[in-house]
């Protein structure tokens, strides 16, 4: 390879993250560069677009104090590519995958393209390994299963990054001691954030079982372009060479896609919906379509990508791109929070789209998915009597409106609501599920079937205690 | 051939030049790779070219060679049961070569070449017979369920002057010659290939009179497509498109499917593909993937690709057409279709239109709906045929002003909008009955009446009564439900019961995610005459607690559960309840 490396000693011009230079034959599409500023430093780079006269060059690191006289371009003749081993567990890497945490270089094993391949949807298993994270709100309503990607939602100041810690805490596959593993990304967070994430990783006992990678805020912006794809780059070795069940969080995406933003206006591209360049969908798509399971593979990537919503708004691009990409969703509520609930998991906006995949017989309970079914119609029509008798006053509501009503809170309060360390099982689960909707007259369990309410309505399961 | 070198590369968009001589829309191969890729213009002797797989590596002066063809599709047996990308490559032959991740400069044929397939050979055609496109040579029993006509090609005329006997045969044996004068004799395959921008030739078009029974009430009963339609799912993240595109090509009544995703996800692929292999006909017994195709071109493979996925699936929907079959294609999403026309154009540095998109969307959008229809097919013997196209819309924000909805708008017959705020609220399919229309209903109507005299009557009163919910609810918003009088109330509970037991249908319930017309039609009959004879009896005087709390209203809302063929007795039985019910409120001095 190094008869093809290539070298441009001045670039054209400079501006934002992005240097254009003069183009000499065999400049290779995507290909890593090396910039040699005038004071030695070298930065990485990609060429972006490539004439017969001009290649555009992105830098990682961005152009400050590039001296456009002064450079030395490098090209290398491959696309990015880092080192990957499994040693990388229990190690910490910045957006680049070099080692932050003081210890040895990694000896790569193998060298891969961080952009990776896509899986061909003719091998891919259908999802359906239900993940048990012991937080009732998530593994009663919103199931998750091994390779799906389910993204939070969350807005600033809410505890997403609690959550996110409780799930790598307590998510197991029930029954199965297999290799599991986590990878952790940090983009463009705030160091005390990045520390809470470290710290509570490190109190689990298994930060052996853990690859981190962070680009704090005050790292380069370029960077974040980078760090999901060399995460997931990490995650796929892990999981397709060496079988592990990999969790992957990223936090926070909503800096991801400003980076993508900033770079779109330094390409001058035409700005899409507030500003956000057209291709966001797509290029969102090949991060998050990296999750999954592989047939005749033992291994899964599973995605928990969190982002804050500006503005808590859902309808702004950067949670409805990822909507339209991930299975699901789980939305944060600010309301629930203010009313001490933790999680405040907003039941009518979250979903699992694999959930119905991951659950029943023989996964987790045969009620499970009409007992969902029917504390969200329930927790629904009391949400809707609340609005209502905000207005109209409790007086003029019937009986039965009343129930709802006590039932919204009581759903609120037993069985969203759960200690940050407390892991419930999925049948304590389903059983609180039961103990609320037995507060409701039982014709009004239309979503379940007979059979189930024989057989798990507290009502008749006392009764055959009692026999 | 031409042969040019690549002069710029930027992301899915090559220019090369040297490439005088070359079509706009002319198949290159880019690179030493030999990528894949179209020419969408010409300008001197620049082309710019459109590549079909990832660009990562190529150098600017790597050789671009024009193939003389328009990008074809492979038409013939070996098509059913299998999974294609944008390019008509099988994608589980790949996964045999290259392993389970989609890789570059792959080349593939689309059919197996080495099948043998069972000719039977067409008894009323001799050799001397004049033959036309269209004229089926014979057939092969593809599958189980479906019969592969073997059609003589479009734009081939002539004489027949070979024609094999019945017989084993691949895709690439001669199975007869037709001289098409001037001494030229064309070969005739079990397989031709068609470009897939290209419409195929029909002999006429036919009205769309007959309904596409897709077995969900509220697009039946309410918002009917018709055979050879075009319909429209518009909707926002997670409101159901997906899940209702794929319940559409389980149980539409038709003889082919055609499921296209176009830039989704893999996984739900992977699901439709499971779950066509699991499901089985209803009338045959036979897996539902014996009579479908799919192409999946994921929102993570090539961008440019999306576009001919599209047009691959409505060639070979068109394919199946013109053997007289009734063809329904979905593609999901037309909205990262548009997106990638969107890339490209601001590639091409095109005067961008409305939010980027190019000018040229909404003709583009039309080539691809215009392409539906329903059709008396070209050749003999004479048939008909039908394409139905139903196109899943990603609207940003769920926001329907936005130019790919608008656009589509303009194009279809039916439009299915799936309402956000519904799918919050668990209502299934959330298709929202105030913005959805369908223009087919007078047309259909004919038919439908046919078989149940008063199906427009009912469905149209169905959708007062949902008018009128509309309207009280905001007053109740206001004021309380306590200030209406009982004859309002009741008509909201009536509302309540078209809602929750009629128009909710849940895509995974074992019975209930099909429902055939007999059933639909009965279930709404149901359900207004409860709402009649309860109105009888509140004039009557009976108080509206004592309509509240009669029992059959809970067995009316489990009547989905009930199996088909128990159906018509069931339904016997809760009419007959609800009028005697009624009767004895009114006669049993239940009245005040
Ligand atoms: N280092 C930490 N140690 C313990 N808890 C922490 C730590 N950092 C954050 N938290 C918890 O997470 C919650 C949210 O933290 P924080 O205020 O950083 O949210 P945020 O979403 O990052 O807000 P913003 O985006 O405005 O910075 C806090 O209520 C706190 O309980
Ligand atoms: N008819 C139905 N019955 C039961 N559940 C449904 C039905 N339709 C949709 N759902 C539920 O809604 C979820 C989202 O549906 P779907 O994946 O089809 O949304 P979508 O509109 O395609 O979203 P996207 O644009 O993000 O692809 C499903 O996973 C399922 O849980
Ligand atoms: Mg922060
Ligand atoms: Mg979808």
């Amino acid at each position: 390879m190094s008869l093809s490396v290539k070298e441009v000693r001045k670039a054209l011009s400079a501006k934002g993250s992005l240097l254009l230079v003069e183009a000499i034959p065999g400049i290779r599409y995507g290909e890593v560069v090396e910039v040699t500023l005038g004071t030695g430093e070298t930065r990485l780079g990609q060429v972006i677009d490539v004439s017969r006269d001009v290649a555009v060059i992105q830098v990682f690191g961005g152009v400050s104090e590039v001296n456009t006289k002064a450079a030395r371009v490098r090209f290398r003749g491959e696309t990015l590519r880092i080192p990957v081993s499994l040693d990388m567990l229990g190690r910490i890497f910045d957006g680049l995958a070099r080692p932050i945490d003081g210890g040895p270089p990694i000896l790569p094993e193998d060298w891969a393209d961080i952009n990776g391949a896509p899986i061909n949807p003719a091998s891919r298993e259908p999802p359906s390994e239900f993940i048990e994270t012991g937080i009732s709100a998530i593994d009663g309503l919103f199931s998750i299963v091994r390779g799906q990607k389910l993204p939070i939602f969350s807005g600033a100041g809410l505890p997403h990054n609690r959550i996110a810690a409780q799930i790598v805490r307590q998510a197991r596959v029930r029954g199965k001691g297999e290799k599991f593993a986590v990878v952790f990304a940090a983009i463009g967070v705030t160091y005390e954030e990045a520390y809470f994430f470290m710290e509570s990783l490190r109190r689990t006992g298994n930060i052996e079982n853990i690859v981190a990678f962070i680009n704090t805020a005050a790292s380069p912006v370029i960077e974040r372009i980078a760090i999901p794809r060399v995460a997931l780059t990490t995650a796929e070795f892990l999981a397709w060479k060496y079988g592990m069940h990999v969790l992957v969080v990223m936090t926070d995406m909503t800096n991801y896609c400003e980076a993508l933003r900033e770079l779109s206006a330094a390409r001058e591209e035409i700005p899409g919906r507030r500003g956000y360049p057209g291709y966001m969908y797509t290029d969102l798509a090949t991060i998050y379509e990296r999750a999954g399971r592989i047939r005749g593979k033992d291994g899964s990537v599973t995605q928990m990508p969190i982002l804050t919503m500006p503005d808590d708004d859902i309808t702004h691009p950067i949670p409805d791109l990822t909507g339209y990409i991930t299975e699901g969703q789980i939305v944060l509520s600010r309301d629930l929070h203010r009313k001490g609930i933790y999680p405040p998991v907003d039941v009518l906006l979250s979903l699992s789209r694999l959930m119905k995949d991951g659950v029943g017989p023989g996964k987790t309970r045969e009620d499970h998915y009409q007992v969902f079914m029917q504390l969200i119609a329930a927790y629904t029509e009391g949400q809707y009597l609340r609005e209502l008798s905000a207005i109209v006053g409790t007086e003029s509501l019937s009986e039965r409106d009343k129930k709802y009503l006590a039932f919204a809170d009581l759903f609120e309060r037993r069985f969203i609501n759960q200690g940050e360390y407390e892991r419930r099982t999925i049948e304590q689960t389903l059983d609180i599920g039961w103990e609320l909707l037995a507060t409701l007259p039982e014709e009004e369990l239309k979503l379940i079937s007979v059979e189930n309410i024989k057989k798990y309505h507290p009502k008749y399961r006392r009764k055959s205690k009692g026999e | 051939m031409v042969k040019g070198r690549i002069w710029r590369i930027s992301g899915p968009l090559v220019v090369a030049e040297q490439m005088h001589g070359s079509m706009v829309y002319e198949v290159v191969y880019v690179g030493e790779e030999r990528l894949i890729g179209e020419i969408i213009g010409m300008q001197g002797d620049r082309a710019f070219i459109q590549v079909y797989e990832d660009t990562s590596g190529l150098r600017v002066g790597e050789p671009v060679e024009g193939s003389g063809d328009l990008l074809s599709a492979e038409l013939g047996p070996g098509i059913l049961g299998r999974v294609f990308d944008g390019l008509q490559r099988p994608l589980s032959d790949m996964e045999l070569i290259v392993g389970p991740f989609v890789e570059r400069g792959v080349k593939l044929p689309s059919l197996p070449r080495d099948k043998k397939w069972v000719f039977r050979r067409n008894t009323n055609l001799r050799v001397g017979d004049k033959v036309r496109p269209g004229d089926v040579l014979g057939t092969v029993k593809e599958t189980e369920l479906v019969l592969h006509k073997i059609m003589v090609p479009p734009n081939v005329h002539g004489t027949l002057v070979e024609v094999a006997g019945d017989g084993d045969y691949t895709v690439e044996d001669a199975i007869g010659y037709v001289d098409v004068g001037g001494g030229r004799k064309v070969e005739l395959k079990l397989m031709h290939r068609w470009p897939v921008r290209k419409p195929r030739p029909y002999l006429s078009r036919l009205e769309p009179t007959e309904p596409l029974i897709i077995g969900q009430r509220v697009l039946d009963m309410m918002f009917p497509i018709a055979r050879g339609g075009k319909a429209a799912v518009p909707g926002g993240f997670g409101s159901g498109k997906t899940v209702l595109l794929q319940t559409m090509t389980k149980w539409a009544r038709t003889q082919i499917n055609i499921y296209v995703g176009c830039g989704e996800r893999g996984n739900e692929m992977a699901d439709a593909l499971h779950s066509f292999l699991k499901l089985k006909d209803p009338e045959s017994g036979r897996p539902l993937a014996e009579k479908a195709v799919f192409i999946a071109n994921t929102s993570n493979m090539p961008v440019a690709a999306r576009e001919t996925s599209v047009f691959l699936g409505v060639t070979i929907g068109e394919y199946f057409r013109d053997m007289g079959y009734d063809v329904l294609m979905v593609a999901d999403s037309t909205s990262r279709w548009a997106e990638a026309m969107r890339e490209i154009s601001a590639r091409l540095e095109e005067m961008p239109g409305e939010e980027g998109f190019p000018a040229y969307l909404g003709s583009r959008l039309a080539e691809f709906y215009e392409r539906a229809g329903r059709v008396k097919c070209a050749g003999s013997p004479e048939r008909t045929g039908s394409l139905t196209i139903v196109g899943a819309v990603s609207p940003p924000g769920a926001d329907f002003s936005e130019p790919v909805t608008q656009n589509t708008l303009r194009y279809i017959g039916t439009l299915i909008a799936l309402d956000v705020a519904l799918a919050n609220r668990r209502h299934f399919p959330a298709i929202s009955w105030l913005i959805s229309y369908s223009l087919y209903v007078e047309t259909l109507a004919r038919w439908w009446e046919k078989r149940f005299p008063n199906w427009k009557a009912m469905r149209d009163e169905a959708l007062e009564i949902l008018q009128r919910e509309n309207e009280l609810m905001e007053i109740v918003r206001l004021v309380g439900p306590d200030a209406l009088p009982d004859s309002d109330k009741l008509l909201l509970d009536a509302a309540r019961m078209i809602r929750e037991d009629f128009l909710q249908q849940n895509a995974f319930h074992p019975i209930d995610a099909y429902c055939p017309p007999e059933k639909t039609v009965g279930m709404m009959e149901v359900i207004l005459t409860f709402y009649h004879e309860a109105r009888k009896a509140l004039e009557a005087g009976v108080p509206l607690e004592k309509i509240r709390a009669l029992p059959v209203r809970a067995k009316i809302a489990r009547m989905k559960e009930v199996e088909y063929d128990k159906f018509p007795s069931v339904k016997k039985e809760l009419l007959k309840e609800i009028h005697e019910s009624i009767n004895s409120l009114i006669g049993g001095g239940a009245a005040a």
